[in-house]
C-alpha cells in the first residue's frame, strides 16, 4: 500500500525509510515523499489511483497541509484516499479544522512512530 | 551791590565764610559815620577809606575766586578801577581837591577806566551765562549719564536674572535629557526583549524539529544496531544486510550531528540577539544570517496566528562574500524588516483578495562594491504620507500595544550608524514594500 509523507523537511525521509524499513522491506507499505503541498499535488495527479495514504504536516511554507487537504478533498475521492494530519503545535484549533476538512485522523509531532504503526495497521484493509 | 555780587559770584556756595562776612560790610562804614559824625570832621577822606576798604574786600574776594573765570574778568575789570581811585586818592589834597594838573589825566583815565569797568563786567556777564549754559549742560549730560547708569544697573540686574533663570533651565533641561538617555536605552533594551517574545514560539519550533530528528535518528540508530547484531549472530550472514545497515548507521550519525548543530546554533542566535551588543564587526555569512531570520520571523507569526501561512522566497546569491557586521545588530533589523512584511501580507491575506498568495521574499546580492540584502513582500503597502514617517521614533501603524514604533527607526540606526549603509524603503500601497539594506563590504 501506498503511502505519500508530506513535509518540507528533507531528512523525513530518511528518518521514514529507516523507520519502516522491514516494512518496506516485507513489501507491507510503499512509501513516497513530496517536500511540498505543491509537489504532493502534483505527484498525486500523476500517480491518481495508487497513493491511498496521505501523512501530511501542516506547517509548511507556502501550500500548507490544510490548503492541500482542501485540495484533495476536491480533486480525489475521500475514501479511498485517507489524510493524516501532522502539526508541531498539538493545538486544538488546527486538529478542529482538519477534522472540519475531512482528514481521518491527526498526530501530533513528536511523531510517535509506534502509534503511527499502529493506526496504520488500522487503515489497512483486512 | 553786596545782593548782585553774591548772585553773580554765586558767593554763598562758593565762599561761605566770605559770604556770612559781607554782611557785616556796613559795619565799617557805619562806625567812620558814627565816628566822623561825632568828631563833627568835615572831611571824605574818611568815606574815601571806607570805600578803599570795601574796594580792596572784593578785589581780594575776586582774587580768592580767580579760578573762576567770571571773577576773574571782573578782578580785570576792577583793577584799573582800583588803581585810579588809589591814584585819585594819593593825588588829592587834604581838602578833597584834585590839583588842577591832573584834571585832564584823570578825566581821561577815568572815562578810560569806567568804560573799561562795564566792558570787562559785561565781557563777565556773558561769561558767567556762557559758563551757566555749560554748567546746565553738563548737568542735563550728567543727569542723563545717571539715568543711563541707573538703567545699565536695571539692565544688569535683569540680564543676571535670565541668566540664572536660564542657568536654571540649561540644569532642568540637562536632567531631563539624562533621563531620556536611560529611558531610551530601557526601550531599546525592552524594544529587544519584545522581539525576543515574538521569536520565542518561532524559536521552540525551530528547536523542536531538529530535536525531534536528533531523536529519532538516534533512536532509529540504535534499532540498527540492534538488527546488525542479530545478523552477525546469524549462520548465514547477509553482509550486503550489514553493509547497509553500517552505512545507515553512519548516515544517522551525520544526521544527529547536523540536526544537533541546527539547534545549537538557533539556541546561540537567540542568546547573541538578547545580549547586549558587543559592537564588534565580524565577517558574517549574510545568506545564512538572513536565512536563520526569515525562519524566526516565519514561525515566530505562525505560533501567534496558526491559521497564518505565506510563501517564503529565499532568493540568496552564493557568491556573496562574507561582510563585516555585527551580527546580532543585523539580525534584529531583518527581524524587524521580516516581521514587518509578514504582519503587511497577513494584513492583505485578512481582506479576503480572491486569488491572493502572501509572499515573502529574501534576496542578496553584491552590487559594486556593496552587497543588497531586499526584503520584499506583497503585502499591503504604505502611502506616501506613512512611508515618510516610517523611520520616525514611535511612529506605527499597528494597534496600540502591538508595536512600539522603535523598530525600524533603531534598524535605520542600526544600518547607517552602527554600519554605515543605507535603509531604503519603496512601497505602493495595495502591490506591497520593500526594504533595502545596502552595506559597504
Amino acid at each position: 500500500m501506498q503511502i505519500l509523507v508530506v513535509d518540507d523537511e528533507t531528512d523525513v525521509r530518511d528518518l521514514f525509510q529507516q523507520r519502516f524499513r522491514r516494512e518496506i522491506r516485507s513489501g507491507e507499505w510503499s512509501f513516497s515523499f513530496a517536500f511540498s503541498g505543491e509537489e504532493a499535488l502534483d505527484f498525486l495527479r500523476q500517480h491518481h489511483s495508487e497513493v491511498l495514504i496521505i501523512l501530511s504536516d501542516i506547517n509548511m511554507p507556502g501550500m500548507s497541509g490544510l490548503d492541500l487537504l482542501g485540495h484533495v478533498k476536491e480533486e480525489f475521492e475521500m475514501p479511498p484516499t485517507t489524510m493524516m494530519m501532522i502539526t508541531a503545535y498539538g493545538d486544538d484549533d488546527s486538529h478542529r479544522k482538519a477534522l472540519a476538512l475531512g482528514a481521518h485522523d491527526f498526530l501530533s509531532k513528536p511523531v510517535d512512530f509506534a502509534v503511527l504503526k499502529e493506526k496504520l495497521a488500522h487503515l489497512r484493509p483486512a | 551791590m553786596v545782593g548782585a555780587l553774591r548772585k553773580f559770584l554765586d558767593l554763598p556756595r562758593r565762599l561761605p565764610v566770605w559770604n556770612r562776612a559781607l554782611n557785616w560790610i556796613w559795619v565799617p562804614g557805619a562806625a567812620l559815620f558814627v565816628a566822623s559824625q561825632a568828631l563833627n570832621l568835615q572831611t571824605t577822606t574818611l568815606g574815601d577809606v571806607y570805600w578803599l576798604l570795601a574796594l580792596g574786600v572784593i578785589m581780594a574776594m575776586l582774587l580768592v575766586l580767580r579760578d573762576y573765570r567770571p571773577a576773574r574778568s571782573l578782578l580785570l575789570a576792577m583793577a584799573p578801577f582800583v588803581l585810579y581811585k588809589l591814584v585819585e586818592y594819593v593825588l588829592e589834597t587834604p581838602q578833597g581837591k584834585i590839583p588842577k594838573q591832573y584834571d585832564s589825566a584823570l578825566d581821561t583815565s577815568q572815562a578810560f577806566v569806567i568804560i573799561w569797568l562795564f566792558t570787562f563786567i559785561f565781557i563777565a556777564r556773558s561769561q558767567k551765562k556762557q559758563l551757566e549754559k555749560e554748567q546746565a549742560l553738563r548737568e542735563e549730560e550728567e543727569k542723563a549719564k545717571r539715568l543711563i547708569e541707573a538703567q545699565n544697573a536695571q539692565l544688569e540686574h535683569l540680564v543676571a536674572e535670565r541668566t540664572a533663570a536660564l542657568t536654571n533651565q540649561a540644569e532642568e533641561l540637562r536632567t531631563a535629557l539624562t533621563e531620556l538617555r536611560t529611558t531610551q536605552a530601557q526601550l531599546i533594551q525592552s524594544e529587544k526583549m519584545a522581539s525576543l517574545g515574538e521569536l520565542t514560539a518561532g524559536i521552540a519550533h525551530e528547536i523542536q524539529n531538529p530535536l525531534n530528528f536528533v531523536n529519532n535518528f538516534a533512536e532509529v540508530s540504535a534499532e540498527l544496531v540492534t538488527e546488525l547484531e542479530e545478523e552477525r549472530e546469524k549462520p548465514d550472514r547477509d553482509l550486503e544486510l550489514e553493509a547497509d545497515l553500517l552505512a545507515d548507521l553512519k548516515q544517522n550519525l551525520q544526521k544527529i550531528h547536523q540536526h544537533g548543530g541546527r539547534a545549537a546554533s538557533i539556541v546561540r542566535g537567540m542568546l547573541e540577539h538578547s545580549r547586549a551588543s558587543s559592537g564588534e564587526r565580524v565577517p558574517t555569512d549574510l545568506n545564512q544570517l538572513a536565512d536563520e531570520y526569515l525562519r524566526l520571523a516565519y514561525h515566530g507569526l505562525r505560533a501567534k496566528d496558526k491559521t497564518f501561512n505565506a510563501t517564503l522566497k529565499p532568493e540568496f546569491d552564493p557568491s556573496l562574500p562574507p561582510v563585516a557586521v555585527i551580527a546580532q545588530d543585523l539580525g534584529r533589523v531583518l527581524l524587524n524588516l521580516l516581521t514587518n512584511a509578514f504582519y503587511a501580507v497577513k494584513q492583505r491575506q485578512q481582506k479576503g483578495e480572491p486569488g491572493y498568495a502572501p509572499t515573502v521574499s529574501v534576496s542578496t546580492r553584491r552590487v559594486g562594491d556593496d552587497v543588497e540584502i531586499r526584503v520584499r513582500d506583497n503585502g499591503t503597502g504604505m502611502p506616501e504620507s506613512v512611508q515618510a514617517k516610517i523611520f520616525q521614533p514611535f511612529f506605527t501603524t499597528k494597534p496600540t500595544g502591538e508595536g512600539t514604533g522603535l523598530g525600524l527607526s533603531l534598524s535605520y540606526d542600526i544600518v547607517t550608524q552602527g554600519h554605515g549603509g543605507t535603509l531604503a524603503v519603496e512601497s505602493r500601497e495595495g502591490e506591497g514594500t520593500e526594504f533595502v539594506i545596502s552595506l559597504p563590504v
